[in-house]
């Protein structure tokens, strides 16, 4: 069990850094916000990620600072403890043990050596759901030790709100609570810091001000409304002239402490604001938002930084998908976006509009959403599907397909497919094989379809149309798969399997194994592609070798997500149960895994992805060959993303990291990062390092470049894009004059017209370039907009159905009829292409329509008409 | 932060033809010029000597006429009956013509009275030409033989009595002296060597010939009888290449376009088309008042002459460049438009300092009230006459957009009567329109919903109604008869398809079942 251990699960990640509200320190230059179970410091100028403060055991639920020395924050978890950080250093200063979860904390400049925590009531453990919660005062021991019991609770307050807004800190007393009005609920409060005011901001969009609260029974308030949703958040500017707050609107409002009346706007931000914090100087304010978010907003007018997490929308509809060209994650980002993201680097490289329509900051409003995405082989054509249905009315759904522009390197709009099918589509898949672009997308009404890239020798570029319409007895298709090499495509139809050749769209095959609806449907890879692997809703998972197209073998698992290593033969499969989930790693050609591991998590895993590694590992334990070519990347029930890895590897992305730490608390840019190595380097030259890593990236033209564009005045420098060469140069290692040759083609704005992926590649390799990669990623714009209908012909609709293999269950008396009267055939083509003129689509669903709605009409007109006069 | 996104409005399919190069070369023509002549006009000839007059033969006459005049620059009426086929030798010399009086009369392009007469026809000849060689003359007749003629002697040198019906067209080789093809009522082409006595080549068109036409090449003949027209191949032995079929009634004559890249091929069915000699496909068409009977391209294609049964000669000039560029530049040159230009095609120099401005997106009106969330406003903007005439998509997708917004409801409630009997105008208009139908059907329902109260106090909003009704009414037996033509049409196909055997899974579900017993991997899984 030794080699057993070695393999562990690793967060990577995608933790929410909107959770609770961030904080700003004194000299503004640090943003500090609670990220998962760390708190991740940023850059406020350069919205960089700086490092993190670990050693919580549970989720961080606040970050203070504390009071009486601004370079030391307190922070609160789950976990139960208190801990006091110096942020600049990242070393933890001390930890109080509280003994009990902790909700949120807050600290006063009036009470020092006290923090106000918020912890459920002592009971909490018998309430179940309506848990209590109450707010107690701590006093911190004055103690030498790094671990200091802190046991002396005092309440304050109880019956509070979990919730971080719900109390605030006037100039003398604390404010708490949460009364539950009919429709005027408390959302948020918060305190003056100079006058004798309460904000609080309300269910029903108002913020209503109290004064004169310390005078027990004669307060006043006054009442401002703009929000049409609730108030989220509420905050005081330091000085106390400024109230800001915030909502679902996803605008800043900006109220007037003196003149109610007035308020200014900021507009458009994104996404609905769940947290405001204001800098003690008054000069920053950063905004939370609801799409893992934080903005920095200078003297509330310029948006200066955006520092973007992980995008947890309201759930992945598209499954996780790796991009072929940049190995990023692709999911669902941003409403109608979907999102590109670094695995390496835990950062998000940038967000691809899809919808590409207005987004209407409202609740309870049916959105577009991107339900299905899939990237062809080599990542020059992305296929997106978006769906909104409304409650009652018909399902709208568009398939977009988008090719990859070398030039501007992002997507372009190429075909705009308006009601691809009549109902929602189940799966999508690009064919692998490299002769031909095929789409197939399997849809609930019964049908699969196969889009083909119509080439068009007039225009230079082709649209895509509908090649194929297939069905297999009415069945409703709800998986597809397609073999390795492209020659294959199996549908699962239900309990059927049906397997089809693309090339001449003949059935080939049928398999089945009933009981139970194929939920998962999954080709082998390299030496097990005759294996067609299908998992059934009824707890059972099957092999079928093809070349005998009998079931090879079968065993009773519950499996929820079946998922192949496009890079070895190794099959993932994950089953639930009871309440957890597993993990099997087999090949397809021996029933035995290669690896499992039990209660991986709580709850089911809905998604997974092998990412493939840029360099492959060297590891020749059975146990952990499996994880030498990708790597298994999977969300958990609460969207944390996971991975598994070994302790050797860790041990080396600890030790890069490390060489990339940066001692000076200065904000880390991509320049600065070069500079500083180089500075680094000229001073452990004299002491006659031996880093190999530090002597690759030595650069002794980079040096002499970057010395001449420092000590020279800037009025006789040559032109900045003769510069940017020189920089670009310093950049790249000497012996590679190829790549620095393309580079220098390129200029410093968004025209990178070198092939990205191979560009990028080189760059992960060497980690101080990694940096670059921000700057290029950055530099990718998705404007641009080309839209192209495909048209549905009458006739090639005719067609479609006549080669659909619809007519094969019809008897043989028709074929008899139709020989004999071949002249009433004619007359029915030549009847049925007159109608086709004037109506595109007869279908059932819009002769229900019109009837339905020709009813109402009629009744509505003979109620009402026959007492008319006339 | 992200702008404003204007609101989606989809391109439709249009209907209509594509746009081809061909389309381009065979529009850029002037509006006719027509003719009335005495009868109908059997032949057209154009002369190969510059300024290429071109002779147009007609009832008893034939017309000369140069390339520009709507006069005749000459005529001769020295005919006695009906002439036919009036041809200019290679050198413009000389014109050559055949007459229902069954004499043959060669005249001097500039004297009026034949030079020779040929007698010796029994019928009227309806087929003349000059062989490549200049002295002698080919003439076809209603008397099935055609013959051969000497020019400076006036004598007979041979004649072939080889078809068995009316000799209705011929040709000579412009690459040898000796070589001509006649087509004849009797369905077929074929060719003779004055050198021998008998034909060398036969071809069955299988149709009346109407028409004959030597590709520039020789290599290739075309042929034109019936509603056919036949492509041979000569260097195979008369072997037949393709067969066009794209008139619906009986081909009369044949032309090849300057280059050779084009056939054009005229019929009694109205239309001129042009084929593509490389893959015989149709890539434009001319419609023309009446049954045509004749057609001739000037050198270059500057110009098309047709020949009408009716009597009317119509002639197209080509365009030319200067005419082409003066119609552009009367739209360009006015002073307004240049000033909104003033400055924005200016070029940068190599070392200017560029300060760049923001662009400012244009909004369309709609879509700024849409923006500030003036939903009523924004809907009575898209509702403007224009608009909703002219463009109705740009309408609907603003009715659209209002619907995804959740308020459309709101925006079209509260109207006047006007207001209303115009929305309700839009919607006769355009709900049984397919493109518009999901839109406009909720908007209908939410209209009914709203106004349900004051049904009956207007007596425009009720006609308007009653309208609406019958119209939803008729869509629906329309949609009826589609869904029972589809029906038929399902079943036709699935009768007319063999029915092919999938291979069954019975069999294979068995074996599987029985190895997966047999090979129980299940607890081993479970073990690990």
């Amino acid at each position: 069990m030794v080699e057993h251990a070695e393999i562990r699960m690793v967060h990577r990640g995608g933790s929410k850094i909107n959770f609770r509200e961030p904080v700003i320190t004194n000299d503004s230059r640090f943003l500090l916000c609670a990220a998962g179970e760390s708190v991740n410091v940023y850059s406020t100028s350069t919205e960089e990620y700086v490092h993190d403060l670990q050693g919580h055991t549970d989720l961080v639920t606040g970050v203070v600072l504390n009071p009486s020395n601004h370079l030391q924050v307190y922070s609160c978890s789950a976990d139960g403890t208190v801990r006091l950080w110096d942020f600049t250093d990242a070393i933890l200063i001390k930890t109080f043990i509280i003994g009990y979860p902790i909700y949120s904390i807050y600290v006063s400049e009036k009470h020092g050596g006290v923090v106000f925590l918020v912890v459920p009531m002592a009971d909490y453990k018998s309430s179940g759901k309506n848990k209590l919660f109450q707010l107690v005062a701590v006093h911190l021991p004055h103690s030498g030790d790094q671990e200091v019991e802190a046991r002396e609770l005092s309440a304050v307050l109880c019956d509070v709100s979990p919730h971080a807004g719900a109390a605030s800190f006037g100039r003398e007393v604390c404010v708490s609570g949460m009364k539950k009005g009919a429709k005027n609920a408390f959302t948020c409060v918060s305190c003056h810091p100079k006058e004798d005011c309460i904000a609080t901001g309300h269910e029903d969009g108002k913020i209503r001000m109290w004064r004169n609260f310390n005078q027990k029974k004669e307060y006043t308030y006054s009442t401002l409304h703009w929000h049409h949703g609730a108030v989220n958040t509420l905050c005081f500017t330091p000085e106390g002239t400024n109230l800001l707050s915030g909502g679902i609107e996803s605008v800043l409002v900006h109220w007037h402490y003196t003149q109610e009346n007035q308020k200014d706007f900021l507009p458009r931000l994104g996404a609905a604001i769940t947290h405001i914090a204001v800098s003690p100087d008054g000069s920053l304010f950063s905004t939370s938002h609801s799409d893992n978010k934080i903005t920095i907003i200078q003297s509330c007018v310029k948006v200066s930084a955006v520092i973007q997490g992980l995008v947890k929308g309201d759930g992945v509809w598209t499954n996780l998908i790796i991009d072929p060209r940049s190995k990023a994650l692709v999911l669902n980002g941003k409403p109608g976006h979907l999102q590109f993201y670094s695995l390496h680097r835990d950062k998000q490289l940038y967000n691809l509009e899809i919808v590409q329509q207005e987004y209407i900051h409202e609740e309870g409003l049916d959105q577009f959403e991107v339900v299905n995405a899939a990237f062809d082989a080599r990542g020059n054509w992305l296929a997106t599907v978006e769906e909104r249905r409304k409650k009652g009315a018909e399902l709208e759904i568009t398939l977009k397909l988008w090719a990859y522009d070398e030039l501007t390197q992002s997507f372009v709009l190429n075909t705009t497919v308006t009601a691809p099918h009549e109902d929602q589509i189940t799966a999508m898949f690009f064919s692998p094989s490299p002769e031909t672009t095929m789409l197939v997308t399997t849809s609930l009404d019964g049908h699969f379809k196969a889009w083909l890239l119509a080439d068009h020798s007039d225009a230079n570029e082709g649209f895509w149309a509908c090649d194929f319409v297939g069905g297999y007895h009415l069945l409703k298709p709800g998986c597809c798969s397609f073999s390795a090499d492209g020659s294959l495509l199996s549908v699962g139809f239900q309990e059927v399997v049906t397997v089809w050749s693309p090339a001449s769209w003949e059935l080939l095959t049928t398999l089945s194994q009933p009981p139970g609806a194929i939920r998962d449907l999954c080709f082998g890879r390299l030496s097990c592609s005759k294996y067609l692997l299908g998992a059934s809703t009824k707890n059972q998972l099957c092999c079928w070798n093809l070349l005998t197209c009998s079931l090879e073998w079968s065993t009773p698992m519950d499996v929820s997500l079946l998922q192949a290593d496009p890079l070895s033969e190794n099959m993932a499969a994950f089953c639930s149960q009871s309440g957890s989930s597993d993990l099997f790693v087999f090949k397809p050609s021996e029933p035995r895994p290669l690896y499992s591991q039990k209660a991986l998590c709580t709850g089911k895993v809905q998604h997974a992805v092998f990412a493939p590694r840029d360099q492959m590992l060297e590891s020749c334990e059975e146990r952990t060959q499996w994880l030498n070519r990708s790597q298994l990347y999977f969300f958990t029930q609460h969207m944390d993303l996971l991975t598994f890895s070994t302790k050797t590897e860790e041990d080396r992305l600890l030790a890069s990291s490390k060489q990339l730490m940066v001692d000076d608390s200065v904000a880390v840019t991509p320049f600065y990062l070069l500079l500083g190595k180089h500075r680094g380097q000229q001073l452990e030259k004299q002491e006659a390092l031996t880093n190999p890593m530090a002597e690759r990236t030595q650069l002794p033209q980079g040096s002499i470049a970057i010395k001449e564009l420092l000590h020279t005045p800037a009025h006789v420098l040559p032109s900045a894009s003769f510069l940017c060469a020189m920089f670009v140069r310093s950049l790249l290692i000497s012996s590679s004059s190829t790549i620095y040759s393309v580079l220098c083609c390129s200029t410093f704005g968004s025209e990178y017209s070198l092939d990205s992926s191979w560009v990028l590649r080189y760059m992960l390799g060497t980690p101080v370039f990694g940096e670059f990669l921000q700057i290029l990623s950055s530099s990718v714009r998705l404007d641009g907009e080309r839209c192209c209908t495909a048209i549905f012909r009458s006739l090639q609709r005719c067609l479609i159905r006549f080669k659909s293999g619809l007519w094969l269950r019809h008897s043989r008396t028709f074929r008899d009829l139709s020989r004999s009267q071949s002249c009433v055939f004619l007359a029915v083509c030549l009847g049925l292409l007159s109608c086709c003129k004037v109506t595109l689509r007869p279908s059932l669903r819009s002769w229900a329509l019109w009837s339905r709605f020709s009813s109402r009409i009629s009744v509505l007109c003979s109620v009402h008409l026959s007492f008319d006069p006339d | 932060m992200a702008s404003f996104k204007s609101t989606k409005i989809p391109i439709y399919p249009k209907l209509g033809e594509k746009v081809t190069p061909d389309t381009l070369y065979w529009k850029n023509y002037k509006a006719p010029v027509q003719i009335k002549e005495f009868g109908a006009v059997t032949s057209i000839d154009f002369s190969s000597l510059a300024p290429h007059n071109y002779a147009v033969t007609a009832s008893t006459r034939i017309h000369i006429y140069g390339p520009f005049s709507t006069e005749p620059v000459k005529t001769f009426t020295r005919f006695k009956d009906t002439a036919y086929s009036g041809k200019f030798r290679s050198d413009g010399q000389l014109l050559v013509a055949g007459c229902e009086d069954s004499m043959v009369r060669l005249f001097d392009v500039s004297g009026k009275v034949a030079l020779r007469v040929f007698k010796g026809h029994t019928k009227g000849v309806h087929v003349t030409d000059f062989t490549s060689d200049c002295y002698h003359i080919l003439t076809g007749s209603d008397d099935y033989t055609c013959r051969l003629w000497d020019i400076p002697n006036s004598t007979e040198l041979t004649s072939y009595k080889e078809h068995t019906d009316y000799i209705r067209c011929g040709i000579t080789s412009k690459l040898n002296r000796d070589i001509f093809i006649t087509g004849s009522y009797d369905h077929t082409l074929r060719m003779f060597d004055a050198r021998v006595e008998k034909s060398v080549m036969t071809m069955d068109h299988s149709q009346p010939v109407e028409s004959v036409l030597l590709y520039p090449s020789e290599g290739l003949l075309v042929s034109a009888g019936g509603r056919y027209v036949k492509v041979w191949d000569l260097l195979k032995g008369g072997q037949p290449l393709v067969s066009l079929k794209n008139h619906h009634k009986t081909v009369t004559c044949l032309s090849l376009s300057s280059n050779g890249q084009r056939l054009l091929s005229a019929s009694l069915d109205r239309h001129v088309k042009i084929y593509n000699t490389t893959n015989y496909k149709v890539v434009h068409n001319f419609d023309y008042a009446a049954s045509i009977l004749s057609l001739a391209l000037a050198p270059d294609d500057e110009s098309i002459v047709v020949g009408m049964t009716n009597g009317v000669l119509s002639i197209k000039h080509r365009k030319s460049p200067e005419e082409k560029r003066e119609m552009a530049g009367k739209q360009r040159m006015q002073p307004v438009y240049r000033i909104f230009v003033k400055g924005r095609n200016y070029v940068p120099k190599k070392d200017d300092f560029l300060v760049s401005k923001p662009v400012k997106s244009h909004l369309a009106k709609y879509d700024k009230q849409l923006k500030k969330f003036n939903i009523s406003k924004a809907l009575d903007t898209a509702l403007e006459s224009w608009r909703r005439n002219r463009k109705p998509e740009i309408t609907v997708a603003v009715m659209k957009e209002l619907d995804r917004r959740g308020t459309l409801k709101n925006a079209l409630a509260g109207r006047d009567e006007q207001n209303l009997s115009q929305l309700l105008n839009f919607l006769i208009g355009n709900v049984v329109d397919p493109r518009f139908t999901p839109v406009l059907v909720t908007a209908t329902e939410m209209i009914l919903d709203i106004y349900q109260a004051v049904v009956g106090q207007s007596s425009v909003v009720d006609r308007q109604l009653v309208r609406l009704q019958e119209l939803v009414e008729r869509e629906v037996d329309y949609q009826q008869d589609l869904l029972e033509v589809l029906g038929m049409l399902d079943t036709l196909f699935a009768a007319s398809l063999p029915r092919k055997e999938v291979p069954c899974p019975g069999s294979s579900r068995s074996n599987g079942l029985a190895e997966g017993s047999l090979g129980a991997p299940g607890p081993q899984l479970k073990a690990a």
